[in-house]
């Protein structure tokens, strides 16, 4: 993370940073209860910037067809705004071909189609998958799916009171051998920052393949999929800007090979016959159906919009901008941080007082400002803290400290409702 | 369909006194040996979780009646202010009670078939509040549609969805 954040000062002495980004998104430009909107909501869903609804609103209106299929003009336009897509994203995570790029419903499908595809047929009962107590349902529930299917064993790594995941302990785990080790990037609840790096070469040398929840990173950092040497990578196009509906696998070329489709259909055959069908290459072997071609289009217009701020830009400034963040909610008397890992990126929950996550996300909603509250689909991280929830302010690359300023104020509304 | 605009008044109504206090200092909350009607109420998408506990005599007169759980104010304070509500009534008022109040607060209480549409609610209506939250309504009917469940012996948590 360090190499990334050189110009932190710089970019934090004027404040303005990537402030500009902000006229960027339509949907900021409204009020919310008569308060200019301040959406701190964004590893939920990001708002898209104009970019991506004018590229999306001009392939419906002018290019629309179905892919792969035709030899119109509109057919051929189609394919090639969709396999243009999967070049910008191959470039943008640095894949090593676009083989390797499979669209998918989001992080969601992306998981599951590697529990089913990659880990099913290898399982026996006894074998064991490793998760870390972090994790997204969507990282939890597609394992524990795979595991009543085989009768393998589904193993957590700890985490400890900040959030952090109990490496040593990971690694001995990996010592005692995993068919898999499914991980987060960053924690989408505690916003915790794992050492990717460390966790996917250690793994690797105790022979597990690791396959990365990068929802919560994409958005936030530069992401090199052959550098990290993670096998699998699964993100989500409307944390990033882009429409939902749309998401990425990223597989090791020789993995996804060798893995037997994930669903049936058309466009992942080469030749069906009742005695036989040949499945088509990578990466249309797992995209089975008509794709969603304008999610891909939007997918890749928002890779565009990250490459021209840049992503070392993005990083250090939501750096400084978590760290103001973290500073001024934390000195609200009757504010505890929950998630306070020395390695964080983009998100900060908390807990006001006695006040319900709820009644707070109700009140400053009422002031224009949208967090999320509850359990953020992390229910294991809430009873590891003893708590039902959190409420959550997420930043993306167009908050600004009027925003943290804002929420601010928010609370202290808050607090003065409920009589603290 | 039109998000609503809240004023500083629709904030203040949502969290008025009275739900303020039953939220701080919930009135009957516990678990009630010897209940004979129990059931749980689960908002998924909140985490709140109550489970609501009626002693019901042969008669069908609602004898006693408590709650735990956890949840937000507006969760906490509806099942706190229903057990001082039920208490005393038969389970056949109480549901015309759960009838109107879900129907008055999402918003469909002009629909003149509905039982009882007279009722008067008392100081349920300080729950009226939620009508200007939608997200909120679910909070404010949860600890009633568990009673609704408990009195029809369903073996499935009440949930709002």
């Amino acid at each position: 993370m360090s190499k990334q954040i050189n110009n932190v000062t710089e970019l934090a002495a004027s404040n303005t940073g990537l402030d500009k980004c902000r006229h960027d998104f339509p949907a900021l430009a409204q009020s919310i209860n008569e308060h200019p909107l301040v959406y701190l909501d964004s590893a939920a869903s990001a708002q898209q910037p104009q970019s991506v609804i004018d590229k999306v609103a001009a392939y419906q209106r002018h290019d629309h067809a179905n892919v792969h299929r035709g030899v119109h003009t509109l057919s051929v336009r189609a394919t090639e705004a969709y396999e243009g897509a999967r070049d910008m994203v191959q470039k943008f995570i640095n894949a090593g071909s676009r083989s390797e790029v499979v669209y998918t419903s989001g992080t969601t499908e992306s998981i599951n189609l590697v529990a089913q595809s990659f880990c099913r047929p290898k399982l026996s009962p006894g074998d064991r998958i490793l998760i870390t107590h972090l994790e997204h349902h969507s990282n939890i529930v597609p394992w524990q799916l795979v595991c009543e299917q085989t009768g393998a064993e589904l193993v957590v790594a700890p985490i400890n009171e900040a959030g952090e995941v109990d490496i040593e302990t990971l690694f001995k785990q990996l010592e005692s051998g995993a068919k898999m080790l499914a991980i987060a990037h960053v924690s989408n609840a505690l916003g915790t920052l794992i050492p990717l790096r460390q966790v996917i070469e250690k793994a690797h040398s105790c022979n597990v393949p690791v396959l990365v929840d990068g929802a919560q990173a994409v958005p936030h950092m530069p992401v090199d999929v052959q550098h990290l040497d993670c096998d699998f990578f699964a993100f989500s196009g409307h944390k990033m800007f882009g429409p939902t509906g749309i998401g990425v696998l990223y597989g090791k070329e020789k993995l996804l090979d060798a893995m037997p489709p994930y669903k049936g259909g058309g466009d992942m055959i080469l030749e069906v016959h009742f005695t036989g069908t040949t499945y088509n290459d990578l990466p249309y072997k797992f995209e089975a159906g008509t794709p969603n071609i304008s999610g891909a289009v939007g997918l890749g217009a928002a890779v565009d919009y990250l490459q021209a701020v840049g992503m070392d830009a993005v990083s250090c400034y939501e750096h400084e901008l978590l760290q103001y963040m973290t500073k001024e909610i934390g000195k609200i008397d009757g504010l505890r941080l929950i998630g306070t890992a020395a390695d964080k990126a983009s998100v900060q929950s908390f807990l006001l007082d006695d006040i319900h996550p709820h009644d707070i996300g109700t009140i400053l909603d009422h002031e224009g400002v949208a967090i999320r509250t509850g359990h953020h689909c992390a229910m294991p991280v809430m009873d590891y803290y003893g708590i039902s929830g959190t409420a959550r302010a997420s930043l993306a690359l167009y908050n600004n400290r009027d925003d943290v300023d804002r929420l601010v104020s928010a609370l202290a509304t808050a607090k003065e409702i409920f009589g603290k | 369909m039109n998000s609503p605009m809240h004023s500083q008044d629709d904030l203040r109504d949502l969290y008025r006194e009275l739900i303020l206090d039953h939220a701080r200092s919930p009135r009957h909350f516990g678990k009630l040996e010897g209940a004979t009607h129990s059931a749980e109420g689960i908002n998924p998408l909140c985490g709140d979780k109550l489970k609501m506990y009626f002693s019901i005599d042969d008669g069908g007169t609602i004898k006693d009646a408590k709650f735990e759980g956890s949840g937000c104010a507006i969760s906490v304070a509806s099942a706190s202010l229903l057990t001082d509500t039920v208490i005393g009534m038969t389970s056949d008022v109480a549901l015309d009670f759960f009838a109107v109040l879900v129907a008055r607060l999402s918003g469909r209480s002009d629909n003149a078939e509905m039982p009882a549409a007279d009722v008067d609610l008392g100081k349920l209506t300080a729950l009226e509040g939620v009508k200007e939250f939608p997200s909120r309504v679910k909070c404010a009917t949860l600890a009633w549609h568990a009673l609704n469940s408990a009195i029809h012996r369903e073996a499935e948590p009440a949930t709002t969805e």
